[in-house]
Formats: C-alpha cells, structure tokens, sequence
C-alpha cells in the first residue's frame, strides 16, 4: 500500500519536473496564437469588430476577451477558419457588428474634392494619393473597402462602389445540382 | 517504334466524318473584326493603336505586356472603331477588352519579310515567334515561344496531331491539306530546340492524314531522317499533352512541372503551321482553320476563318438554322466553352464550333454519388474524382490539395461515364478557381497588414517627433486655424455644388 | 437564346445510369428468387412483395420528412433492391411485422438517417437483417423445410393466414413445417462431437454438397451474378475475392482435418455466401472503390464468413462479414489510392 503511494507520488513528481522543464525549454517566442488569428483575419482594418484593427482583435480573441464571430468583412469563411484553428464551434456572425457584404473600394468624385486630407488621415492602409488642397485618389488596388473614409469626408464625395467582376477574377460558382443531391 | 499506354480514357464516338467532306475554303472577309486583348494564358496585351486609326493587315495592334504574353495583329486592314469592352468567348459570359476594326476590304499587308529558316540562329527564330502572336493553337493558348526555349537538352519533339475531341477535325484537313507546311514548322521548331527526334503522332482514326503527311515526308529531300510518323490508338484524352508524351516516350510529366523536365517539347500541328509562316513567310497570327460543325448546321465543313471573325456569321455561311440551335460550343464537347451570346468572335485558341441541335446533346438528371468507381478507372491522370467530388462539395479545399485537385486537366472523362451524371468537372473548377481566389484574397490581406503596420509606425513616430517639438515649444498652426481653412472650402464647395445643381435645371 | 450548360464536358455516356444499374441487379436477382419461392413456398413471394411495399413506404416519408422531391429517389430502384435482399435473408414464413421492422430500420436509419443513396457507410439490407438477428433470433431461425422433404406445404390463404394473422390451418404446428438451416445444423451436429460424414449422411437437410434444394437458389444467383459482371455492372473483383479467399481458407482447414471442417463447397453453397459476393458485398455506395481495394475488401469477407461461421455465434456470417468490411473500405481505400501522374512512387499526397 505504502510503497504504491510512493510509487505514485514519485511517478507525480517526475512528470511534473518533465512537464516544467519541458515548458521553459520549448517555450515559444511571442505569443504564435494570436500571430496565427491575425492571419486569418482579412486586415480590413475597418474595426466592426469593437477593437481599433485586425491585429487587436487577434490578441483579443487569442486572450479568450472576444469572441470569433465579430469580424462581418471575413464573414463566415472567417469564422469557419477561426473555429477550426481553436477547435471551437463555428456560430453565425455577430448581427449586432454589421452583415458580410460584396467586396467594395472607395470611389472618391475628385471634381468635387477639396483637398482636406481628412480621408488620408483616417485610411488604415494609406490608400489614398493626394496633398493638402488637392484632389484626392483612392489606389482602388489597395483599399481594403473599410469605409472609414467615408464618414470624414465633409463634403460627402466618397462613395464606396463594388467592385467589379471581370474575366480575370470570375470564379466558377458551384455546380446547382436540383434534387436529391446534398445531405 | 514502341508505344505506352495511359491509365483510364474513355473511348467516344467521334463524329468527324461529318465535317471532312468538303474541302477548306477561306471564310468570306467580315465587316468587323473584333480581337479580344486576351487570347493567351497570361497578361493581357496592351493596345498600340487609337480608336480611329487605320490599320494594315498584319500589322502588329497591341503588344505583350510581360513575358508570359502575346501580341495581337490586326487579320485584315481597315479602321479601328473601338477599344474597349465587348463579350468573348469565356465561360463566365462577360465581355473583355477587344480592339474592333472595321475592314476595309482591300486586306492591304504590312511589309512581310521572307526569310530561310536555315539562316536564322534558334534566338532569332523565337524572336520571330513571339512577336507573330503565335500561342498553343490546340490547348489554352500558352505562347508558343516560350516552349521554344527549353533551356535544356531536348531529345523528343512531338508535333501533336492527335485531336482526339469528338467533331473537331481542323487539325486533320490541316494534315491533309497542308502537310509540306506542318513539316517546315517541324523543321523550324526543330532548329529552335535542338531536339535530337522528332514525332508526329497521329491518332489512328485519321488514315487521310497520315498518308498525306507520309507523301510530303516521302518527297521530303533533306534533313528528314530523325522524323517519324507514328499513329498513335484513338482514345480521348490521348491528344492532352501529359498523355500524349506518355503514350510516345513512355515518360510521364512531373506535377505540376513542364515536359522539358523530361526532354519533351510538343507542339500542335497547327502551331507548326503558324511558325512556318512566321518565320518563311513573314506572317503573324492571323487566321487559322475552324470547324463548323453540329446537328443545327447544314453544311459542316472546316474553313480557314481571320481571327476575330463573329461567330454568328461563321454560322450562318454554313447554313446554321438559328432556331434549331440548341447551344454553341468553342471547342469540342469534351473541354469547349459553351458560348453565351454569338457576337463573341473566333479567338486564336478556336478550333471548332460546335452547334448542337435541339436534343443532340441531354441533360440528364444528376442523382447521387453510388460510389461506383467508373470515374476513377477513366481518369487519365489516376485521380480520385469520386472522393475529390466529396471533397469539392463540402468546401474541404485543404483535403482536395492532398487529393491533387491541380493534377486535373479537366478532361471530363470522369463526368462522361459517371452514372449519375454528376457534373464533376464543374465540382474541380469552383474548387479550384475558389482555391485561387482565396490566395489572391490572402496575398491581398498581407499586403493590407504590410501597409498597415507601417503606417501605425509611422504615426508612432510622428506622434513621437510632435511631441519632442512640443518639448521645444514650437507652436504649430493651431487647430482652430485649421478647423476655419476647411470651413472655408466647404462654403466654396457647397456653393459650388448648388450652382451646378442650378444648371442642371 | 438558346440553353446554356455552364461546364463541359456536354455529353455523358456512362454503361448504364445509377438507375439502370439498379434494375439489372434486380433482374438479376429475379430468376433466383422464383427458385426461392418454388422450393420454399408462397411465403417467399409474400415477404418479397410486402418488404417491397414497406420500402416503397418509408422512402416517400423519409424524402417528405427530408424536404427532399420524391423524383427521382423514389424510382432509382435502390429502395426496391434493399428490400428484396433482406427478403432474400429472411425465413419463408415470417411474420409480417418481423419484415416490416427489417425493411423500416433499413430504409429508415441505415438509410435516410445517413443521407440517403449514397451516403450511408453500411448496407441497409443487411443493418436491417443485423438489427433483426440480434432482436428477434428465435424468429430467424425458423426456416421451412424445403417443398421436396416437406410433408406439408401451405397453399398461398394459409401463408397469408400466417404472415398476418399468425394462425396455422388446424393440426399444424409451426414445428411440423420447420426445420433448422443446412449451416445451423451442421454447426450443432459439429458441436455435438459427430463427424461432418456423418451428418451429411444423416441428417435429412443436407444433398449432395449443402443444403438440399439450396444448391438451385445458389445456381441461380451465381448466373446472375455473372450476369452481371459479364455486362459489367459490376466488377469481378469482390465476388472472386470473396469466394476465392472463402474458398482457399475453408479448403485449407478441410485438408487439416476433413472429419470436422465441412468441405470448402459446402461453405461456397451454404447461407448467403453465393448472395452475399455477388449482391451484397458488390454495393458499391459500401464497398472498397479501387479494384485493388476491391480485392483486399472482398478477400476480407471471404476470410470473416469463415471465421464467423466456424468459430462464431452465429451458424452464418455473411451479414456480419461484410458489416465489418464496409467500416475497413474508407481505410482500404486510403492504403490502396492509385499513384498519380506525374507523382513519383512513394505514393504520399
Ligand atoms: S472587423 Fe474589421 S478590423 Fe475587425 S478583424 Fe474584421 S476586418 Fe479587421
Ligand atoms: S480608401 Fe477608404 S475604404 Fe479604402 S481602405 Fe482607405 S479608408 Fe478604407
Ligand atoms: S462515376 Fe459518378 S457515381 Fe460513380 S463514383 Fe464517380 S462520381 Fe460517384
Ligand atoms: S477531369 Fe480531372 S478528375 Fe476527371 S477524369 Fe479528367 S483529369 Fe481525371
């Protein structure tokens, strides 16, 4: 009896040593969770999901404060990604964050630009060309559709428009198949 | 000479002989001539002429942009009326950017330059490919100048006349008619590879042209000792490049790499048309024999048709009954695009038109997968499309690439005999076009992150300076400044708005 | 304009359709089923047609309750052939309600609880003939004498009498009519320490290498089945695997010890072995999908009924056999996945 509780105890004590050494001697740099959330993340950077960019809520989420249905630009492919990468249920996105829409960019009307630099100021990814007092441009390329632009504009001629569908990013939809043919 | 065999392929009725009766006749000159800016793999070509201009025949109308490019010629000479979008030939159905030129008829030629072939160095000769336009003329269109420059030592060149798609026989009059032709380009692709053999594989449902491409072989004086013909047993895909090389050498391409890795070159038959005359004759790519065939028409034949030329007339001069057409493909059967409207014109990768006849072709009712296996015993590359169809549905694009989904030459041989008739290739094509899609979307999110990381360390920094000269106790323009500057201009913009809302009136 | 098809390829040409397959293993299975019915009895035809019936039934509920369109599941056949081989499986006389509650639970769970055709990793037929195995084991084993040593035979009123009402003309006991499987009394002869000379002499069940009149059903199904692979419905691969390997183990053991191993023909025409190679192992939807992984599939079966029917609970083990190779088929399928072109050997993804 005595020599299977020691047994015990010894057996406890050694793992527990093997578990802590191996804990300083693997620990990783960072912290890789939230490096790999932020991957997954569309960097819209437009902050519908409560925190001032992607990257903050990443952090959130790896530190178990948000949850992974807050980000309406990734929608449910995010949420899908998210849930495989922390082995959590998916759920629907948050309705109270806003709906997943089409891609859109901004489109600033540059006959009616004044020049402000208002929009500069507020474009998470410098998307927008332009000096003060001259007419701005949106690099339709690299604007992540944030609509954080929109709102400072004082003369109301930015508008966000879809983007385009051409040849060179259509995609084969998938196949609609009438009857029998989906559990 | 031995030959291989391939895993699956299916046997189909071909349906050529409909179309071989008649001798290949050039297709009357059209009003418009609509050149779509794409009609290779790769970036599309970018325009060197204006709206307005006139234009000689062959004269080169837009260039490459990059190296995996093709030019673009005008087919006849006449004005340029339009640069802009207009539908081409594409599954999706939506238009692209074409040059259209009105022709004048009188096909005036830009200066061509004849040369022999002999005299050109293998640079020289690729050169002159690449800048006649020339792309695959049987497959997707790669620029056929790049498979000029292997960059290795090549020791079998294959000509491609395999053309194993049921109803297309533009490859076959093509040897028929021209074979002194197909042998120049050989001999012209030949000194640009330095390859040590060359094949022409010919299926062997085409006596015709195999005996006419002997003759001309035949009465061949020189240099055609290291040429063979060999005829090759029909069945479909065995004209698909990875088969072919397969069935003639035995060698299988590595995936996802080039058959150069296995000192393979091959070509089209029609391609080496192409080169002949761009090299002898000093000819871009400007037209190239089409099949016009189907149960709506009347008259099936081939036809040697301009680039650019609109479908619907290509149609109607073989007497196409319009309101017995059920659907048009380009291309065959098998890999065609079935065609949304009719205006889109022939593109160079446009080796048939297929007017199907109300009922020729069922779509019958797709039930579900009894996972009877048929489709993996026909697929040519040994994949799984059964599970890869499983796979597709459920979005599970992770264990498509483990199922090698991008092995898939989208041949259809596993729709072709599934019993349910699922549509399976459709199934690979979403995946992989979604698959694609996701990491452009991907490159785009990093971008997105790159740019906007560097701008939160830019206005660390700034913050950071700001408040160093704060330090120092520089007053800059104050905010109440500011706020009165855009006032200002928001007075002068309202105004500016109201008057030309006035003038709308 | 005109009818628009988004992908090629434009035309299909498979052997025959999901439903064409369906039928000619339904005709296939016809000839043998009369030879059933012919030496066992209008019972035989009254179970066929009321398992048709009750699957017919439960797949419209199921389709409805699925909110699925009742075309075109509701004619592919494969509810008819599910039903036809758990009748196939049953004794001749049973109970309407012991066909009913096979047929429900097959179409019902095996089949639509998993998602329909297709979709389900086991053999409905035989879940449901299992599930009745181990619920209803007396009932099972009931089987009536064939018509050649019967001294009694039922005319079709008393069947039906029977199957519904549970009554027998007067003066007959089930008992009179019944008598245990060729299989099952071997196995308990074999148990009872008799040599196998010995029971094949003396017990009446037995002809010439199994069960008498079985060896006709057998006959039958066996030219079906060839039937079948000859206008290749399906491949030759399982059943020749199946009753190859059954027949190369039960050969060995027979060569063994010849006084207590029935001969390697008396287990090729005994029980469901003939029906179960050809018609049940053959289901595609559960079987391996390669044709080596066919072979591996079918060899496991072979090899499972032996050693179930030897050394096993149960005096047949086709049914379980078979249930245990359709759980191995994804994992065979994974070990035998065809090596790619233009992939090197070593056969990873
Ligand atoms: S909601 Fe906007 S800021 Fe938040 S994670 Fe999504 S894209 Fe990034
Ligand atoms: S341009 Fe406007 S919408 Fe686009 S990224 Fe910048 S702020 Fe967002
Ligand atoms: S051919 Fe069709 S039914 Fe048969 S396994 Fe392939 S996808 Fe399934
Ligand atoms: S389309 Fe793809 S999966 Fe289907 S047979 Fe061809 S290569 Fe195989």
């Amino acid at each position: 009896m005595l020599s299977a509780a020691l047994a015990l105890t010894f057996l406890a004590l050694v793992f527990g040593l093997l578990l802590g050494y191996s804990s300083i001697r693997f620990r990783v740099e960072g912290d890789p969770v939230a490096d790999q959330i932020d991957a997954i993340l569309p960097q819209t950077q437009c902050g519908q999901c409560g925190y001032p960019g992607c990257r903050p809520y990443a952090e959130a989420i790896a530190s178990g404060e948000a949850d992974i249905n807050q980000c309406p630009p990734g929608g449910e492919q995010v949420i899908q990604a998210l849930a495989d990468l922390l082995g959590r249920e998916p759920k629907p996105l948050d309705p109270d964050r806003g709906a997943e829409k089409p891609p859109m960019v901004a489109f600033i009307d540059e006959s009616d630009c004044i020049g402000c630099t208002l929009c500069i100021k507020a474009c998470p990814v410098d998307a927008i060309l332009g000096a003060p007092k001259q007419m701005h441009t949106v690099i339709a390329d690299e604007c992540t559709g944030c609509e954080l632009c929109v709102e400072p504009c004082p003369v109301d001629v930015i508008s966000m428009v879809p983007v385009e569908e051409d040849i060179s990013h259509w995609k084969w939809p998938l196949p609609k198949v009438a009857n029998g043919d989906a559990p | 000479m031995r030959l291989w065999s391939f895993h699956g392929g299916i046997e189909v009725p071909g349906h050529k002989e409909i179309s071989t009766t008649r001798p290949v006749e050039p297709a009357p000159l059209p009003k418009r001539l609509i050149l779509p800016l794409s009609q290779h793999l790769g970036a599309p070509a970018e325009p060197l002429v204006a709206e307005g201009e006139e234009v000689l025949k062959g004269q080169m109308i837009a260039s490459p942009a990059g190296f995996v490019s093709a030019p673009l010629h005008a087919s006849s000479s006449g004005k340029v009326v339009a640069i802009g979008e207009h539908p081409v030939p594409h599954p999706s159905g939506l238009s692209a950017p074409c040059i259209t030129i009105e022709t004048d008829g009188e096909e005036r030629w830009v200066e061509r330059e004849q040369r022999d072939f002999r005299q050109l160095e293998p640079a020289e000769i690729r050169e002159t490919v690449r800048q006649a336009g020339i792309v695959g003329l049987g497959g997707a269109g790669f620029p056929a100048f790049i498979k000029l420059n292997p960059g290795r030592t090549i020791k079998t060149l294959i000509l491609n006349g395999a053309e194993c798609e049921p109803y297309i026989t533009s490859d076959d009059m093509l040897m028929r008619e021209r074979p002194e032709q197909i042998l120049r380009g050989l001999l012209i692709i030949r000194r640009a590879v330095q390859a040590r053999r060359c094949i022409i594989a010919v299926e062997d449902n085409k006596p015709e042209a195999e005996r006419s491409l002997r003759q001309a072989l035949g009465s061949m004086k020189e240099d055609a000792d290291d040429i063979e013909i060999v005829t090759i047993p029909a069945r479909y895909p065995a004209g698909g490049e990875k088969q072919l090389i397969r069935v003639v050498t035995g060698q299988e391409v590595p995936s996802g790499g080039l058959p150069v890795q296995v000192g393979v070159v091959c070509h089209n038959v029609s391609t080496a048309v192409a080169v002949y005359r761009a090299v002898e004759l000093g000819e871009p790519l400007i037209s190239r024999y089409v099949t016009i065939t189907g149960g709506a028409v009347a008259e099936p034949r081939n036809l040697e048709v301009l680039i650019g030329t609109p479908v619907e007339e290509l149609l109607q001069l073989c007497g196409t009954d319009p309101g017995a057409v059920q659907e048009v493909i380009m291309g065959g059967p098998m890999m065609g695009i079935s065609l949304a409207s009719l205006g889109v014109p022939l593109v160079k990768t446009g080796n048939c038109l297929l007017a199907v006849g109300r009922g020729e072709i069922e779509h019958p009712e797709v039930m579900p997968c009894i996972r009877c296996g048929n489709c993996a015993e026909a697929c040519p590359m040994s994949l799984l499309p059964q599970q890869m169809y499983w796979h597709a549905r459920a979005k599970d694009f992770d264990r498509l690439r483990e199922y090698d989904l991008f092995d898939c030459i989208e041949c259809g041989c596993c729709a072709y005999v599934c019993p349910s008739n699922i549509p399976l290739v459709h199934y690979y094509r979403f995946a992989k076009s979604e698959i694609r899609a996701r990491q452009e979307q991907k490159r785009k999110a990093d971008i997105a992150r790159e740019r906007h990381e560097l701008r939160e360390q830019r206005l660390a920094r700034e913050k950071a300076e700001r408040a160093a000269r704060h330090a120092r106790k520089r007053p800059g323009p104050s905010d109440e400044s500011k706020k009165a500057a855009i006032q200002a201009a928001l007075e002068r913009a309202r105004a500016g708005k109201q008057g030309a809302a006035q003038d709308d009136v | 304009m005109f009818k628009k098809a988004l992908s090629s390829p434009y035309i299909h040409n498979p052997p025959f359709s999901t439903r064409g397959m369906m039928f000619r293993v339904i005709l296939a299975l016809l000839p043998a089923a009369a030879a059933y019915a012919w030496l066992f009895g209008w019972g035989v035809v009254v179970n066929m047609l009321l398992a048709t019936g009750v699957a017919l039934l439960c797949e419209a509920i199921m389709l409805a309750l699925r909110g699925r369109p009742l075309q075109p599941a509701i004619t592919d056949g494969s509810a008819i052939l599910t039903a036809l081989l758990l009748a196939f499986a049953l004794p001749p006389l049973a109970p309407w309600w012991l066909t009913t509650i096979g047929v429900a639970f097959a179409i019902v769970v095996a089949k639509h609880l998993y998602g329909g055709l297709g979709f389900n990793p086991f053999n409905p037929a035989i879940i449901g003939y299992v599930v009745l195995l181990v619920s209803f084991p007396r009932e099972l084993t009931l089987w009536l004498l064939p018509a050649q040593l019967a001294e009694h035979t039922l005319d079709p009123a008393a069947t039906l009498g029977y199957v519904f009402g549970a009554t027998l003309p007067s003066g007959l006991t089930i008992d009179a009519l019944t008598a245990a499987t060729p299989l099952d009394a071997m196995k308990t002869q074999l148990g009872l320490g008799h040599t196998t000379s010995e029971i094949m002499a003396n017990h009446p069940v037995f002809g010439l290498v199994g069960g008498k009149g079985w060896i006709w059903i057998d006959l039958l199904l066996l030219a079906g089945g060839v039937w079948l692979i000859y206008r290749r419905v399906i491949n030759w691969h399982i059943p020749v695997a199946t009753l190859g390997s059954l027949f190369a183990i039960s050969s060995l053991f027979f060569v063994l010890d010849p006084q207590h191993s029935p001969s390697p023909l008396f287990h090729l025409f005994s029980g469901a072995a003939i029906l179960g190679a050809f018609f049940i192992a053959t289901d595609p939807v559960t079987a391996a999908t390669s044709n080596l992984g066919r072979l591996w599939y079918g060899a496991g079966i072979g090899v499972l009924i032996y050693v179930i029917r030897s050394w096993g609970g149960f005096p047949d083990g086709v049914a379980f056999a078979v249930l245990l190779m359709n759980m191995a088929a994804p994992t065979i399928d994974h070990y035998t996945k065809p090596r790619v072109y233009g992939h090197d050997g070593s056969g990873d993804a």
